[in-house]
């Protein structure tokens, strides 16, 4: 997060601390400016009380938040990307990946494992968005299957968090590929006849909406969540026209009945639990 | 059908030579001068020249001929391999979509399921064609027939040649990534032998929604990867013109791909590409597709799907920190 501390101490030299987001005691709202108790919006799941914005929660917060306390087992650390194509445009991709890791802690945009919802045993992973926009490379792609196939093995339900803009294009084939892996290997799943759930958090698009994102028994999504399979820039480009307002987004889709519900992030974990109930 | 000239930078020497050539045949026919000498040398020499311009291609020299808008197309490969071809259109949701067109005919006597994207060459046909682009109806369509040929235990050989599955609003608003990821699920499912040939343009998840299969074949000049090399490029550099670039990062001929172990077979196209002879390319998709189908003929519905499974589940290249 170097450019970000760097941009936050120089607005700190030009404004009182109490307007700086994401700084000291306060927390300002992106959507609706309503300055609030870091302390409090944190323990509302990032979630503003003003207007209800869902903005981004780090990843292992959010599998805290809907699992039991304790019982996140993080599985598959070892997994890191590798370079097979050489690939490289103004910066190498390996070394891309370096500073990533660097600034974020991650190995890739993926964490996942086993846990439990009020006890029921769990197969689940999240998406770091923060990680290359979230984008599926082979070190994604797999990780998603394993929780397929640990789902399996394990008779348990199978829980996703999507948040990413699509395949990794660093990766290449690879990265279309593993479009195919993870719903083959959601479709064995399948004969365990145990629920999948996937739910979408913003934004959601390209080859991680058109996989398995959108191939859960019951698919949920976040409020505002943009979700789809084009970008919105790159279909306004198509079309030429102004996109309408609210376009892609969760609201949107529901109309449209192309999800099953919008689940508020402070409700996530009860709705979660009913579910691997009525249905696991 | 009359085609229109459609040169690629880089074949003009050779199309110059070969127009001296039929200017010379041309005149010989009109005279007593014999000219068979001079025309046997100039064909050896635009031979020469082929084989030189054709050994060494850039990725982007081959993107160009993979959108040579004279390359044989599905409804092309429809016609001269397989017989008794029906047509089914419905999606039985919204619409037909023309950008994909399926039905059931006769490969070698057998009955099969075949199903392709389908550009159009002209105008009006790209209006009706959508450029190869399908909509969500297309690929429930290719669902529905998917069914059927599972249920009548019929193989399914599909061809792919898409820019890209069609970003639009109508597409979003029906669910275009539902279609496609519906698709990549069903597709690993059935129980009958399933061949791919990408036969031109392999764009992104577009093209996968019909690719889910035991055998990927790829014809020598077609391209295949996540994005195009325009789109890819307008992401790193903001600038659409660096494709040539993009196309080499990216790695996205049947070459590359063959030699990542993605694709089984790189199917020979007619000296100078497809759209040169489409009946010899033609010739040679049907060698290997007859050569995988007895292959696959073999195998049980449980062992073909699972032998797709593998195939799949093995995709992937990572490493493994300590
Ligand atoms: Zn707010």
């Amino acid at each position: 997060m170097a450019w970000f501390q760097k941009t936050a101490t120089k607005v700190k030299a030009k404004a009182p601390p109490v307007a700086t987001k994401g700084e000291g005691l306060f927390h300002k709202c992106d959507a609706c400016n309503e300055v609030v108790y870091k302390q409090e919006w944190e323990a509302n799941f990032h979630v503003c009380r003003g207007c209800g914005h869902h903005e981004a929660l780090p990843v292992r917060r959010r599998l805290e938040m809907v699992l039991d306390p304790n019982t996140f087992e993080e599985l598959d650390t070892e997994l890191a990307p590798a370079d097979p194509l050489g690939f490289s445009d103004a910066k190498k991709y390996k070394d891309r990946v370096r500073s990533t890791f660097k600034n974020t802690g991650l190995r890739d945009a993926f964490v996942s494992g086993v846990g439990a919802i009020d006890g029921v045993k769990v197969s689940i992973g999240c998406f770091a968005f923060e990680f290359m926009g979230g984008s599926m490379g082979s070190v994604v792609g797999e990780k998603v299957t394993r929780i397929f196939d640990r789902a399996h093995d394990l008779r348990a339900p199978a829980i996703v968090f999507s948040s990413s803009g699509g395949a990794r294009m660093q990766e290449g084939i690879f990265s279309l590929m593993q479009m195919a892996k993870t719903s083959a290997a959601l479709h064995r799943f399948r004969e365990v006849r145990k629920p999948y759930i996937s739910v979408m958090l913003h934004p959601t698009t390209g080859g991680v909406a058109a996989s398995f994102a959108w191939l859960g028994d019951v698919v949920i999504a976040e409020p505002k969540a943009l979700i789809g399979f084009a970008g919105p820039r790159v279909i306004e480009q198509t079309i030429r026209e102004k996109l309408p307002e609210g376009f892609q987004r969760s609201e949107f889709l529901l109309d449209h009945g192309m999800i099953d519900a919008i689940v508020p992030r402070p409700e996530l974990r009860q709705k979660l639990s009913q579910l691997v109930q009525l249905l696991g | 059908m009359a085609r229109t000239v459609y040169t690629l930078e880089f074949e003009r020497p050779l199309l110059a030579l070969e127009a001296k050539i039929s200017e010379l045949k041309q005149l010989s026919s009109g005279t007593s001068v014999d000219f068979t000498d001079e025309i046997g040398k100039l064909e050896r020499k635009a031979k020469k020249l082929q084989a030189e311009i054709f050994r060494d291609l850039s990725r982007w020299q081959v993107v160009q001929l993979a959108r040579h808008p004279n390359r044989p197309y599905t409804l092309d490969y429809l016609s001269s391999l397989f017989t008794d071809f029906v047509e089914l259109e419905g999606d039985r949701r919204f619409a037909a979509d023309r950008a994909i067109v399926s039905g059931f005919a006769r490969f070698d006597g057998q009955p099969v399921l075949v199903i392709g994207h389908q550009k159009g060459r002209s105008t009006k046909e790209n209006m009706l064609r959508n450029f190869g682009m399908p909509r969500p109806e297309g690929y429930r369509k290719a669902r529905r027939l998917f069914d059927l040929a599972d249920r009548f235990r019929r193989p399914i050989i599909t061809f792919i040649d898409t820019p890209g599955a069609y970003p639009g609003i109508g597409a979003e608003e029906r669910g275009q990534a539902e279609a496609i990821a519906v698709n990549l699920e069903v597709m690993a499912s059935l129980g009958v032998p399933v061949i791919s040939v990408v036969i031109g343009e392999g764009g992104s998840g577009g093209a996968l929604g019909l690719g889910v299969a035991n055998r990927i074949l790829m014809l020598q000049y077609a391209w295949y990867n996540v994005i195009s090399p325009e789109s890819c490029s307008s992401i790193l550099y903001r600038d659409a013109s660096k494709a040539e670039k993009s196309a080499d990062a990216l790695k996205l001929t049947a070459r590359d791909l063959s030699s990542f172990g993605i694709v089984d077979e790189i199917v020979e196209e007619a000296p100078g590409g497809a759209h040169r002879d489409g009946a010899l390319t033609a010739q040679n998709v049907a060698a290997a597709v007859r050569r995988q189908l007895a292959e696959l003929s073999k195998l049980s519905p449980e062992e073909l799907v699972r032998d797709r499974y593998r195939k799949f589940r093995a995709m992937g290249v990572y490493a493994s920190a300590g």
